[in-house]
């Protein structure tokens, strides 16, 4: 099978799953969840009101075109307009998606550079105490809820040492710097403990490897074998490992955002959830569930082009 | 010449020596112990039953008459951190369970039968897993209403997937091994061979994974509290942390310290539980 045929193929298998996500929401929002004019309008409205509004919102269509409805858009990104804010929704997400990849871009590549880092000298000196003590480290860093991170920091560092502003956001590259550092060091800390420990088992698999060997016996220095052999094949999990996160980094962080004022498409997902704005919850929805299985079928494709082994079937 | 009373190690006895052999291992394992009986002590009313009782004034600091200070309302924030470990392991057993009966059931039945039904069950597999944890956990929550029941939900039922994907790899290697084969020459059925002959073949991923999963639901419960989507009424570790966002601007870390370490002790202790029970019962790893 060539690799075009297997692209295809692989995105026509797509369909199916876009469908299943745009079935999932609407169970959720059309069928099961309860009346949203009921939180919108309070308790005190009258039936004429609630009849009046699920009107205007579109609530009283028949199930199937609501249906179709999620559908269409997940194709045509016509998501309609937010019902708290009356915008577009696509032009809201155009907006937060610049604020919330500031954030995310520059904190995943530092800390794969710092957890690549990081595991690859553990490796090196695997089943010693150092490399115990990192793996606890990580662990125990784990181990805390990220929800505590973000309030000590903000507490500590921003409130406390002024070494950060406390919340807020701001336009254009020098003025963002002193809003963004501490979110991204956040997320930083929140990412290496368990991307050490996943890079680190990889490459452990990689050192028992009869290749390994072949080069130990050929001479070759304990450096060499480590940056040249194992970290070359290590990198078809990583690069699959990385890939995958790529969704999560446009989506932005829902808790880091609207603890820190940024106006990104975690902040926005998060008020639209206590608005009971269903609109901007289903594009978000739809969109993340879009992102991933895209970029599913890149990581599978990527797979085929780095590895020879992996045979197309 | 060994004698034949001399019977050989099973699977889980060699296991079981494994991990009372490490120190580490010990440790974590009697803490998880100590959680679970503080916190069945605390839901049957012997301890911490009066948590809710005013002792002294609004925010009084950690003293050597109150060991974790107060909170708002004057009660021990130490009474409230004991209470809260009857929600945290609650949430941990409960989401554990679901997550392991969703995904035990779905997983089997998938790669036990293959073809049509798999397909069906991995196009459902995908489209759950497609959509981000965090959006489908409040989605459900959203339903559901606030509360624990929400809690115990929204968790159990967004995190079999994991599970799932483990659990049919595994059944598809083991479906055609000849004991399975022996099985069906003497006449076993499908579900006999399912639950009898194979599930306890793979059963070490389900407590390897049952174990992460307790953790990772202690931990979500506090990212419900703060969307609101939480306990109510009793103290858990979740609403505590939540609290300490107004707290802390006016210098008052207890109650989000004592959350905190109590949460961090016992996630920290089903880690290395888990990596241990890894270690002894995933025989690839053996040697290594």
């Amino acid at each position: 099978m060539s690799l075009t045929s297997y692209v295809l193929r692989r995105l026509f298998y797509v369909i199916p799953v876009i469908l299943g996500v745009c079935f999932l929401i609407f169970i959720i929002f059309s069928v099961v969840s309860p009346d949203p004019t009921i939180s919108m309008l309070g308790k005190h409205a009258t039936k004429a009101q609630v009849l009046e509004l699920r009107e205007a919102l579109g609530l009283n269509k028949p199930l199937y075109i609501q249906y179709f409805d999620i559908v269409k858009s997940a194709f045509t990104f016509d998501f309609g307009r937010s019902w708290s804010t009356k915008q577009e929704i696509f032009e809201m997400i155009k907006q937060g998606a610049i604020p919330s990849m500031t954030i995310t871009f520059p904190a995943f590549f530092l800390s794969v550079l710092l957890s690549v880092s990081i595991s690859l000298f553990v490796a090196f000196y695997r089943g010693t105490f150092l490399d115990k003590g990192v793996v606890f480290v990580c662990v125990a860093l784990m181990s805390i809820s990220s929800l505590v991170y973000i309030l000590v920091g903000q507490w500590f560092f921003a409130f406390k040492l002024g070494l950060f502003e406390i919340s807020g956001y701001e336009e254009g590259f020098p003025d963002v710097v002193p809003y963004v550092l501490l979110p991204i060091i956040i997320i930083i800390i929140l990412s290496v403990g368990p991307d050490v420990r996943f890079y680190r088992t990889v490459m452990l698999d990689e050192i028992y490897q009869d290749y390994v060997r072949t080069a130990r016996s050929k001479g070759l220095s304990e450096r060499k074998i480590m940056f040249k052999h194992v970290l070359k094949n290590a990198m078809v999990s990583i690069i699959t490992y990385v890939v995958l996160r790529i969704p999560f980094l446009i989506l932005g962080s829902l808790l880091i955002e609207s603890f820190f004022g940024i106006p990104g498409l975690g902040g926005m997902t998060l008020k639209a959830v206590n608005s009971s704005d269903f609109p901007v919850i289903k594009a978000m929805a739809v969109l993340s569930g879009i992102a991933t299985i895209l970029f599913n079928v890149i990581t599978d494709v990527l797979y085929v082009v780095v590895d020879p082994r992996v045979k197309l079937n | 010449m060994a004698t034949n009373e001399q019977e050989s190690k099973s699977l889980w006895h060699h296991a079981w020596d494994s991990l009372m052999s490490d120190r580490t291992t010990v440790i974590a394992m009697s803490i998880v112990l100590i959680y679970s009986v503080v916190a069945l002590l605390s839901s049957t009313g012997l301890i911490v039953s009066d948590w809710s009782k005013e002792v002294g004034p609004s925010y009084a600091p950690p003293s050597s008459e109150f060991l974790f200070g107060l909170d708002i309302f004057g009660r021990s924030v130490f009474a409230k951190t004991v209470k809260a470990t009857e929600i945290a392991m609650s949430v941990g057993l409960v989401t554990g369970i679901l997550t392991v009966l969703i995904g035990v059931t779905l997983g089997s039945i998938a790669g036990y039968y293959g073809g049509k039904v798999d397909e069906v069950l991995v196009w459902f597999y995908t489209t759950v897993s497609s959509i981000p944890g965090i959006m489908l956990l409040i989605s459900i929550a959203f339903i559901v209403g606030k509360g624990l029941l929400a809690v115990y939900l929204s968790l159990g039922l967004t995190s079999w997937t994991g599970l799932f994907r483990l659990i049919r790899g595994e059944f598809i290697r083991h479906k055609d091994r000849e004991y399975v084969q022996a099985a069906t020459a003497i006449g076993g059925g499908d579900f006999r061979k399912i639950f009898k002959h194979i599930l306890p073949n793979v059963f070490h991923i389900v407590i390897i994974n049952f174990s992460l999963q307790f953790q990772f639901a202690i931990k979500s419960e506090v990212i419900l509290s703060y969307l609101g989507l939480g306990v109510q009424g009793v103290p858990s570790w979740g609403t505590m942390i939540n609290d300490a966002k107004l707290e802390l601007a006016r210098g008052n870390w207890w109650q989000l310290a004592a959350a905190t370490a109590a949460m961090m002790v016992v996630v920290l202790a089903f880690n290395i539980l888990g990596d241990s029970l890894r270690d002894a019962l995933d025989p690839k790893l053996k040697g290594k």
